[in-house]
């Protein structure tokens, strides 16, 4: 059996016949066809399919497209500006926080509902806020740099503006 | 087949009466799906916009009503869960990562039945109970007698839990649960233990309730703590305690400890619950959880 529903994803629309029991990464990776949400673990665990629905954090190796219908899922595509680096991705190439970049769309994930929540997180909360990911090359200190770089410059364009 | 949003309990639980099952964050079934501990069930429904089932409200008796689809980073937060039910913020606070928690329900939890689950020691402490409802009825079992093994309940089919009831807070009460955990986040309890502590106007203990995590086919509420009644709070009491829980636990060995080390570190996690518990009710403040604010578990 199979049903057709829309997705919305970083704003666009795109309607998809699918089995129920897909689960969103796939479908988002070879139906919507945006590769940049990554599946590893498919068990809940790494954190490499993180994507946002309607802001907030999901593990989509573990969640059924058709629960995604008609909310708003956002990807890694979605936090660029334009052909503009989102902060978060200039800061996290810029402190060494991407080696083999295989957990980076994740971890931007969950940085960025992170930061939405709380935008001048201590360390300790950057930690819980990337705890449900995993990146096996950085060592983290990196990552956290970059997080907590990203905060550092937004509270400052702020207290500018 | 087949998958239904539902937007109401009516249609969830009519749905339910001719074999749809309920998902509402999917993060037990379809995991386990995918890992092929059982299939994906035939037909769905979806309570996740049930918008009915969501909220946290305390009524005019001083009972709380917990909607089943509250999630574990609201209750982690939410100031009626962290101001009288403090032990169920700790647990909540502990569960997987941010997206589990957001991922998570409470219903979902406790439908799950997993003697390993962080919220059901809390939950029994506090003496929690969980509405049911079907088609043509609804009833209220215990946590206790919804419980009847690892990943079973005495829930029909066709029976949606609503929402978790937590009665009034006695005066003078606090409450707490650890976890031992070998690292800090995605983990699952090694062992852990909720106490909930009411004190009487000259300090000592009015009463004490302990329930134990990972223990048990099932949660495991302590016996015999009425025995307490009237003592002072000291290392001698906490030495009973922990005596006590170790004694009743019943812990299997398994990949992640052995009976033994269980044995032993449930009765610590036992005490220092209690201790966490009595602090509270004497009016100190440990941020939630209380495993992140003591230190306990696995060190940074």
């Amino acid at each position: 059996m199979s049903t057709t529903v829309n997705l919305r994803v970083n704003g666009t629309t795109y309607p998809v016949t699918i089995d129920e029991g897909r689960n969103l990464v796939s479908v988002i990776r070879t139906e919507v066809g945006l590769t940049g949400t990554k599946e590893g673990c498919d068990d809940c665990e790494c954190g490499a399919c993180m994507v946002l629905i309607d802001g907030r954090p999901v593990n989509s190796c573990s969640y059924l497209a058709v629960q995604a219908q008609d909310r708003e899922i956002t990807t890694v595509e979605g936090v660029m500006n334009g052909s503009e680096l989102h902060p978060l991705q200039r800061n996290l190439l810029e402190e060494g926080g991407v080696q083999c970049g295989f957990c980076t769309p994740g971890m931007i994930m969950s940085a960025t509902a992170l930061l939405a929540a709380n935008p001048t997180p201590s360390e300790e909360e950057v930690r819980i806020g990337l705890s449900g990911n995993l990146c096996r090359c950085t060592g983290y200190a990196k990552i956290l740099a970059a997080v907590e770089r990203t905060a550092t410059e937004s509270a400052q364009e702020m207290a500018q503006a | 087949m087949t998958f239904l949003i539902a937007t109401t309990v009516d249609e969830a639980v009519a749905a339910m009466s001719t074999g749809s099952r309920p998902i509402a964050g999917g993060s037990d079934l379809v995991v386990g799906a995918r890992h092929g501990k059982f299939a994906l069930p035939t037909d769905l429904v979806a309570i996740d916009r049930i918008t009915a089932l969501r909220p946290i409200t305390t009524n005019a008796d001083g009972t709380v009503r917990v909607g089943a689809l509250a999630n574990h980073a609201e209750l982690e937060v939410n100031a009626t869960i962290v101001g009288g039910y403090t032990a169920l913020a700790d647990g909540a606070a502990l569960v997987g990562s941010p997206a589990t928690r957001h991922v998570g329900t409470l219903g979902g939890n406790v439908m799950n039945a997993s003697p390993a689950m962080d919220t059901g020691a809390p939950l029994v402490v506090l003496g929690a109970s969980v509405e049911l409802r079907s088609a043509d009825a609804t009833r209220i079992v215990t946590v206790g007698d919804l419980w009847t093994g690892p990943g079973r309940t005495s829930a029909a089919a066709n029976e949606l839990c609503v929402a978790v009831h937590l009665p009034a807070r006695p005066a003078h009460s606090g409450s707490a649960y650890l976890r031992l955990e070998y690292r800090r986040a995605m983990e699952i309890a090694v062992v852990g233990a909720a106490a909930s502590v009411a004190l009487n106007t000259d300090g000592t203990l009015a009463a004490v309730e302990i329930a134990l995590t990972a223990v048990a086919p099932m949660i495991l509420a302590v016996t015999g703590t009425s025995s307490f009644a009237g003592r002072t709070i000291d290392d001698a009491l906490l030495a009973e305690i922990a005596e006590m829980a170790a004694d009743q636990a019943t812990p299997i060995s398994d990949v992640r400890a052995s009976d033994r080390y269980r044995r032993h570190t449930v009765g610590v996690m036992a005490r220092r619950a209690v201790a966490a518990a009595a602090d509270r009710a004497h009016g100190v403040t440990i941020s939630v959880p209380v495993n992140r604010a003591q230190g306990i578990g696995a060190a940074r």
